[in-house]
């Protein structure tokens, strides 16, 4: 009997370095468990922030929605996993996320170095400093000698730090994990001045005990463009990822919302009808359904309706369009055709 | 007894190594290594593939490159020009001081509660009661926000100040001292303090033996501080006062955002670093009473009745007859104490103390080496644990009953 255990042992062993090797694709993965999973912030209102009643909403979940509309035609088919700044890439390398959506930074390095792909960016941002008004500073260049509050582990800590050097102010810098922290600390009178995203200042403010008491210093000190992350090595799956976003940039340049979708797809434009699915078979060529496009629209809306529902001029974080507008209304928003 | 012999020794020889239960144990151990063994390569092997298909670089070259990020408080010479090795090492200083100055203070904060629990008074002992209960019920987490967030708000604002004879300076960017700069010839002050110990323990040994022979006590903690403050005082005097003080500079006129103390003039301990010591040694000291406690309550009670009876008077019976003899109950669960407060330090990216977890984490997302950075997380946590633990048990040894 005991000379059965070692083949025994090799044996289980090999069984399961035969099927971690083998492994699914993650479209694969989604479709047999019956949803997304999403990674998402720990809270930033407009982006990814859940409500009272734990519902997640933002303009970097509609894309997780948006993904599940396509994929399977039902945008709740989503879970959140919030992660710190530290946390998202690990969590997305390992295989514990499907698709990152939480405000992360496109760099080169992260692009090539960290095994993961960006699908595009949903969100031009730029670095920003936010300070009491009673300071009396009106440029981050009259900032030396403060203290500066922010995440650990981001771009941020890094812009921070070359702008400080560059212009040969010294400063302080206090990297807390979390956003809430950096807030409360901020809020206290701990730092002078608190920078993030310019995106996220005005979010994060809405959490200061006196909003109106602070203020966003005109100087944005770096390009971050914010996107979707996937796995790098999948290219069906990145190619959902950046087509959901194009969809919802397609849709709107062409006009397309989730009220007049249905309308819409009778309509006689044949940029319309290829990506509504009427007309060729663009939805299969990535794995999907051919109303792909529709159901994202339909169940999501298009990039407009994301953005004024989220972050846009009626909401509390009040962002104007900027160069997040559409590249022919004056942004950089620009998404491939579908054709 | 003789059937059984009888039984074995009538065997087959075969039979008799299958059944032999030194061959079979070492089979079955032979078999567990192997099976170990094999575990462990096909864990690594599988994770090295794994990285090679995500594209995923590893290595330890990353450390050589540069951080690019500031940290706020660093005990050895680093800028954002430095390299991520030496980003590491700031942080595991800082782990390794909050480490040693919260052991420090939670073991004088636990002995006294865990003393105070014993008293006869009814006022004190119920102090320490509802300090140890209080405090070791509520989350370690929780506590270390108390102290920054809860008492960080207490205190003036980075425009204004408490200060103490005009010296120490509280405000909420931290704790300010004036910081010694030392001149050329300083070097005696410190030589007469390395002189001044040894010679304190010197004269403290020559005491012990005369007190053994003659009875004779010798004054020697007044003589031992006498030494140990009156040398170096005059070393300092001798060599031409070779050092001053660098106050820390407030500055209270011009534009609002220049008004409070200037940076890197004088001694800044930030608020994080007070606040985690603070949380750390508390938290710490309520359990080490606890342990205190039934150290003193494990040393029977004639051994206090026999020192009374002797003349001692309280105090020296619980310094001299009873804490000794408590000691050797109370190391092997001060070292885990110890230990646990080394761990816990980890908390402090909460409150943005860059120890080695918050600095790690940081390096970790700017290159991406996950495994190296947890690599480097285990090891040195193991061998902090390790070191501590080997310190403890030296010292444990010493504290032995010693049987002649």
């Amino acid at each position: 009997m005991s000379k059965k255990i070692l083949p025994l042992v090799i044996g289980a062993a090999m069984g399961v370095a035969a099927t971690t090797a083998a492994g699914a694709t993650t479209l694969e993965d989604v479709k047999a468990k019956g949803f997304i999973q999403c990674g998402v912030s720990q809270g930033l209102p407009g982006f990814s922030n859940p409500d009272a009643q734990g519902n997640w909403t933002g303009l970097d979940v509609d894309l997780c929605r948006a993904m599940a509309a396509a994929v399977f035609g039902d945008a709740s088919a989503v879970k959140y996993t919030p992660l710190s700044a530290k946390e998202r890439f690990t969590a997305l390398q390992s295989g514990e996320v499907d698709v990152l959506s939480r405000n992360t930074t496109w760099t080169m390095s992260r692009d090539t170095q960290l095994g993961l792909n960006f699908a595009g960016v949903n969100y031009y941002d730029g670095q920003g400093f936010m300070v009491r008004k009673d300071l009396g500073v009106t440029s981050a260049l009259e900032l030396s000698g403060a203290s500066v509050c922010t995440n650990t582990g981001t771009t941020t800590e890094l812009n921070v730090a070359d702008y400080f050097r560059a212009n040969n102010m010294p400063y302080e810098i206090v990297a807390f994990e979390k956003a809430d922290e950096v807030v409360a600390a901020y809020d206290a009178g701990r730092c002078d001045v608190y920078t993030t995203d310019a995106s996220g200042l005005y979010a994060q403010r809405l959490k200061l005990t006196n909003p109106g008491d602070h203020m966003v210093l005109p100087e944005i000190i770096s390009k971050e463009p914010l996107g979707p992350v996937v796995r790098q090595g999948d290219d069906e799956w990145f190619n959902i990822a950046k087509w959901t976003l194009n969809a919802m940039l397609n849709a709107e340049e062409l006009g397309v919302t989730s009220e007049n979708v249905d309308e819409m797809k009778s309509s006689d434009n044949p940029s319309i009808k290829r990506l509504l699915g009427v007309e060729g078979a663009f939805g299969e060529a990535i794995g999907l359904s051919n109303d792909w496009a529709y159901n994202i629209v339909k169940n999501v809306g298009n990039y407009e309706e994301s953005f004024n529902a989220n972050v846009g001029p009626d909401t509390p974080l009040g962002i104007s369009r900027g160069v997040n507008a559409l590249w022919n209304d004056g942004g950089f928003m620009y998404a491939p055709p579908v054709r | 007894m003789s059937v059984m012999e009888q039984d074995s020794a009538g065997a087959p020889a075969r039979a008799s190594l299958l059944n032999d239960p030194k061959v079979r144990g070492l089979f079955y151990q032979v078999l567990l290594i192997a099976a170990l063994v094999f575990f462990g390569y096909f864990i690594v092997t599988n994770t090295i593939a794994n990285l090679e298909r995500q594209n995923i670089a590893s290595g330890w070259g990353f450390l050589e490159n540069t951080a690019g990020f500031g940290i706020i408080q660093s005990m050895v010479p680093y800028s954002e020009t430095s390299s991520y090795g030496t980003a590491l090492v700031v942080g595991l200083f800082n782990t390794i001081l909050v480490a040693v100055v919260g052991i420090f203070f939670a073991t004088i904060i636990g002995f006294v509660v865990g003393i105070a629990r014993l008293s006869n008074n009814w006022v004190i002992s119920r102090i320490a009661y509802c300090y140890v209960e209080l405090v070791r019920n509520v989350p370690l987490l929780l506590q270390i926000f108390f102290w920054y967030f809860a008492v960080l708000r207490a205190v003036p604002g980075k425009r204004e100040k408490w200060s103490l004879f005009d010296t120490v300076h509280l405000n909420i960017g931290g704790l300010r001292l004036p910081k010694p700069i030392w001149e050329p010839g300083s070097f005696m002050i410190g030589i007469a303090l390395v002189v001044a110990i040894v010679a304190s323990i010197v004269i403290s040994k020559w005491a012990h033996k005369r007190q053994d022979a003659t009875g004779q006590q010798f004054p020697m903690f007044w003589t031992a501080v006498g030494l140990i403050i009156g040398l170096p005082l005059l070393a300092y005097l001798v060599m031409g006062m070779p050092m001053h003080l660098e106050h820390p500079v407030f500055v209270d006129t011009g534009p609002r955002i220049r008004q409070g103390f200037e940076l890197n003039v004088g001694i800044n301990i930030i608020p994080e670093f007070l606040a985690l010591t603070a949380a750390l040694a508390i938290y710490t000291a309520a359990f080490i009473a606890e342990i205190v406690r039934a150290g003193i309550q494990a040393v029977s009670h004639g051994q206090t009745e026999a020192a009374h009876a002797l003349g001692l008077r309280n105090g020296p019976t619980l310094r001299l007859v009873v804490i000794p003899q408590a000691m050797r109950v109370i190391i092997p669960p001060l070292t885990s104490q110890y230990l646990n407060l080394t761990k816990n330090s980890s908390l402090a990216v909460a409150i943005a103390f860059p120890d080695l977890v918050s600095v790690g984490g940081t390096v970790l997302n700017q290159t991406g080496q996950a495994i190296e950075i947890i690599g480097i997380w285990m090891a040195v946590y193991l061998s902090l644990s390790l070191l501590t633990s080997a310190f403890m048990n030296w010292y444990n040894q010493r504290m032995a009953l010693v049987e002649r």
